[in-house]
Formats: structure tokens, C-alpha cells, sequence
């Protein structure tokens, strides 16, 4: 099971320099949600960005990230 | 993910214009994502079709593989892949889930 901190540090590696917020949603360390602001997804389509955010998990999405709410955005 | 797994998703996907790759089924949603995608479309009124992955192993894995999408559910309208919970979510509170549905001929629009 990955821990808030660990998303965290994951998606800072895999997008340095974007805003990243990363929320335990039910408290139960099982349900999180992110939002990642970035340059990377301007003019990407939402499934083309929301991608590039489970890319930065490999194989661990569906397994040990069992459920990651993603909000993505450039900044404007 | 062999032919016949890939073919059977390609049907489903073509047969059905508004077609949902969940866990469960509409009355009994196994998961909070998929039932909030159920709620969404349920509330829009479109007409769909659903496909409990949790009765069909193969088809669970096969779907991650055929839109290249890691988790479920998963949405298709027409054919095309339009995305999982977040996604039907955002696009369901910007309006652009139901323009997309009128512009496909497969919701009458309200106005």
C-alpha cells in the first residue's frame, strides 16, 4: 500500500517543478487523490494527460494503488 | 491479450453505442468509481450497456490492454475511448459529457 508521502514523491520525479497535491481522501490510506499542475499537459488531450499520471506508477496502479483520483491542468 | 478477448471487446464496443466496462453491474455496482460513472449516466438518461470485468478475468486485463488505460471502469461512446471516473466526472460537471452525447446523436438535447 503506498502512502500519501510516496505519491507524492513519485509524481514530484516524475513532474519536476509542478504544483502537486496529494489527498488521503477517506483517511483510510487506501483512497487518495492528486492534482498536477504542469506545463506537460498543455494542449494534451485529458485522457493523454491523466496517462502520463499513471505512467509515473508503472504496474503499481491497480496493485498497490488501489485507487488514485487524478485532476490534471497546465497552469494558465 | 489473444484475438478472441480482443474481438469480443471490439464488439462490445461497436454493438453498443454507449458502453461501460465496470465492476458489477447497474444495480449492484462493486466499486464507488463505477457506481459513480452508473449515477452520471444514469442521471443524463442515455441509454448504455455495462460489462461486469469481475465475472470475466480476461476481459478485466484485456480492457486495460486495448485502451492502454490502467484502471476501470471504462467509458466508450461510438467506439471511442473517453476516459474513467475523473474523467466522465469532469466532464460530466463542465456539460461537455452531454454535448458530446447530443453531438452523437445519442441524447436528444434540452434545449
Amino acid at each position: 500500500m503506498m502512502t500519501a508521502e510516496e505519491i507524492e514523491k513519485t509524481l514530484r520525479t516524475a513532474f519536476p517543478g509542478a504544483q502537486i497535491v496529494v489527498e488521503d481522501l477517506a483517511g483510510d490510506g487506501d483512497h487518495f487523490a492528486c492534482e498536477v499542475v504542469s506545463d506537460v499537459f498543455r494542449g494534451l488531450s485529458r485522457v493523454k494527460q491523466h496517462k502520463l499520471v499513471y505512467d509515473a506508477f508503472g504496474d503499481r496502479v491497480g496493485t498497490e494503488l488501489h485507487a488514485l483520483a487524478v485532476k490534471t491542468r497546465a497552469p494558465e | 491479450m489473444n484475438d478472441a478477448v480482443f474481438q469480443t471487446i471490439q464488439a462490445l464496443v461497436d454493438k453498443n453505442p454507449v458502453m461501460l466496462f465496470m465492476k458489477g453491474d447497474k444495480q449492484f455496482p462493486q466499486c464507488g468509481f463505477s457506481a459513480r460513472v452508473v449515477q452520471i449516466l444514469s442521471h443524463i438518461g442515455v441509454e448504455f450497456e455495462t460489462e461486469n470485468v469481475l465475472e470475466n478475468p480476461a476481459i478485466r486485463q484485456g480492457i486495460k490492454d486495448f485502451s492502454q488505460w490502467p484502471t476501470i471502469p471504462q467509458l466508450y461512446v461510438k467506439g471511442e475511448f473517453i476516459g474513467g471516473c475523473d474523467i466522465v466526472t469532469d466532464m460530466y460537471q463542465s456539460g461537455e459529457l452531454e454535448s458530446l452525447l447530443v453531438e452523437k446523436g445519442l441524447l436528444k438535447s434540452e434545449g
